[in-house]
């Protein structure tokens, strides 16, 4: 899913400025679960902004509401009037969520109060850690299904590199794994160091963010023909 | 012949060859280079140029390549993935092949975390065994990754680094078999405290027969004091210097550590011309460099051969 943190409450603060009606827009989703912009945390950011605004003697007004996805138009019609009565709507959804109000409600002025961070998953209580970085191209089953991309800290696809100790990446050697100290386990585990050893040729990376702004046309969904 | 180099030639020939490490200066002060340059002269086969090293800003290593060749010295200029797309490193190269570069070195490159500017965008498009291939492509089929002719001839002896120190241990012979297969001609190793393991990994090269395919230079580099033992040993990714070394250097008084570090590195050279495979060394005296004639010297290296 989508990792997120919430942007420091004065970002927020700057950001909003002299607005005086705001809604506070949670999703349902990828950031429900990790605890940055669900229910709870609209709450939470709500009040800080009420007791944020009443010491800065403001009049504001916070209204708050979650949907269930902030990716998907069909999800907003259940908060159209408060989106109405609102002079700003501060999205804590994903960048693609905060994108998506302005597409659904083009009058509103609307600010993101997430940073969107990357594709992983907590790992344990409280961590969360990156697993993929949406290249196009999947090489998982080349790798023992552990990604050098998104998991290497130099994304190398013949690794490790001279910088790998005791498991860990140099870059961080207390807090990251090293990702090709893993794919050799792994591939150690499967009997198939032998694709440690094949020379990967330079990726092609067209279909990663490098190629353009990528879409996907599946004709079978589509109403109307592109 | 590959390239026509010094180095090359040195190491076909079946001698024992030197090469050493410059470091650019942070700006264009050619001066630096001279005057690190005068101590190299004539006392080494070929000297690396460092590529932004530890991804702090200096002068390229193209531009310190071809102001050493003006000065005499024959360069090995180093290319991390780190700052390059495909397109840029190619083009880069062709310009380094026209300035007369002939050795060259392919290197992943230190993470960009460790430099001058940690807020950089990496680029890390190709990495250093993709990198060693494309400069086989491109001089031994004349043309570039996508497959395109080159106009003229491109000429390079192409060096690899490893760290057989690193971990996973059982990786490192193997990805030396992979830059193998990838094209590389010659490697300089990380710098070497723990002898034990070196050989041991010299000894899975030779099991493979690796040693028959490429030319190994063992790196050294001399320690100054007990405190850069320690550091090495501690903030250095991939280097482990062994206890008796740091404790050989406290053992000596503060103003006899230098000494004691360039005997320990002397004892080494002696102990790697012994190795089976190993053709060279490599002497990285950072900001140390009027030190390497004494070394090559007392190592019984001088006068370097004539290539
Ligand atoms: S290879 Fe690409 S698609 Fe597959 S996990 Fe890695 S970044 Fe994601
Ligand atoms: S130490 Fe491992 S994860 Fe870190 S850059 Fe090197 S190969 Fe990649």
């Amino acid at each position: 899913m989508i990792i997120a943190e919430q942007k420091p409450l004065d970002e927020i603060l700057a950001a909003i400025g002299d607005a005086k009606k705001i809604l506070v827009l949670g999703c349902g989703a990828c950031v429900t679960i990790c605890f940055a912009g669900g229910a709870k945390e609209v709450g939470i950011l709500a009040s800080q902004i009420r007791i944020a605004s009443s010491k800065a003697g403001k009049d504001v007004e916070v209204t708050e509401d979650t949907i269930e996805r902030q990716c998907e138009n069909e999800f907003f019609d259940r908060v159209k009037e408060k989106a109405a009565e609102a002079d700003v709507v501060l999205s804590i959804a994903c960048g693609v969520g905060v994108q998506t109000i302005i597409e659904v409600f083009p009058e509103k002025i609307v600010f993101a109060g997430l940073n969107t961070t990357f594709y992983g998953r907590p790992k344990e209580p409280g961590l969360f850690t990156e697993y993929c970085e949406g290249c196009g191209s999947c090489i998982l089953n080349a790798t023992g299904g552990i990604c050098p991309i998104a998991r290497c800290s130099k994304s190398l696809l013949n690794g490790p590199c001279g910088g790998s100790e005791n498991g860990k990446c140099e870059v961080d050697p207390l807090n990251i794994e090293c990702a090709w100290h893993l794919i050799h386990e792994r591939l150690k585990s499967i009997g198939r160091l032998d694709l440690m050893e094949q020379v990967s040729p330079p990726k092609d990376w067209s279909t990663s963010s490098s190629g353009g702004v990528r879409r996907i046309v599946r004709e079978d969904l589509r109403e109307v023909k592109l | 012949m590959k390239s026509n180099s010094n180095l090359e030639k040195i190491l076909e020939s079946g001698k024992f060859a030197v090469t050493s490490e410059l470091g650019p200066p942070k700006g264009p002060d050619v001066s630096a280079i001279e005057k690190k340059a005068a101590f190299l002269k004539g006392n080494v086969d070929a000297v690396n140029l460092t590529d932004n090293q530890t991804a702090i800003v200096r002068l390229s290593s193209i531009a310190s390549a071809h102001i050493l060749i003006e000065l005499g010295l024959e360069p090995v200029m180093q290319m991390v993935c780190r700052d390059r797309n495909r397109i840029a490193m190619q083009s880069d190269l062709f310009g380094a092949c026209a300035l007369g570069v002939r050795n060259m070195l392919c290197l992943s490159g230190d993470h960009q975390c460790f430099g001058n500017h940690p807020t950089a965008k990496s680029v890390y498009d190709i990495d250093s065994i993709q990198l060693i291939a494309t400069v086989k492509k491109m001089r031994d089929d004349g043309k570039v990754i996508c497959g395109d002719d080159i106009e003229g001839a491109f000429e390079m002896f192409i060096g690899a680094a490893e760290n057989p120190f690193a971990d996973p241990f059982e990786t490192r012979v193997p990805r030396l078999a992979k830059k193998v297969a990838a094209g590389v001609d010659f490697i300089q190793t990380q710098c070497i405290y723990d002898m034990n393991r070196f050989k041991e990994w010299m000894r899975g090269v030779r099991e493979r027969g690796l040693d028959k395919k490429v030319h190994i230079l063992a790196g050294l580099a001399p320690l100054k004091s007990a405190g850069m033992a320690n550091y090495m040993n501690k903030k250095v990714a991939g280097v482990s210097v062994p206890e008796d070394i740091i404790n050989r250097m406290k053992g000596v008084p503060k103003e006899q550590q230098a000494e004691e570090g360039i005997k320990i590195c002397l004892e080494q050279i002696e102990e790697i011309k012994q190795i089976e495979g190993v053709h060279g060394v490599h002497i990285m005296a950072i900001e140390w460099e009027h030190k390497v004639r004494e070394i090559v010297e007392r190592a019984g290296l001088l006068p370097r051969p004539a290539a």
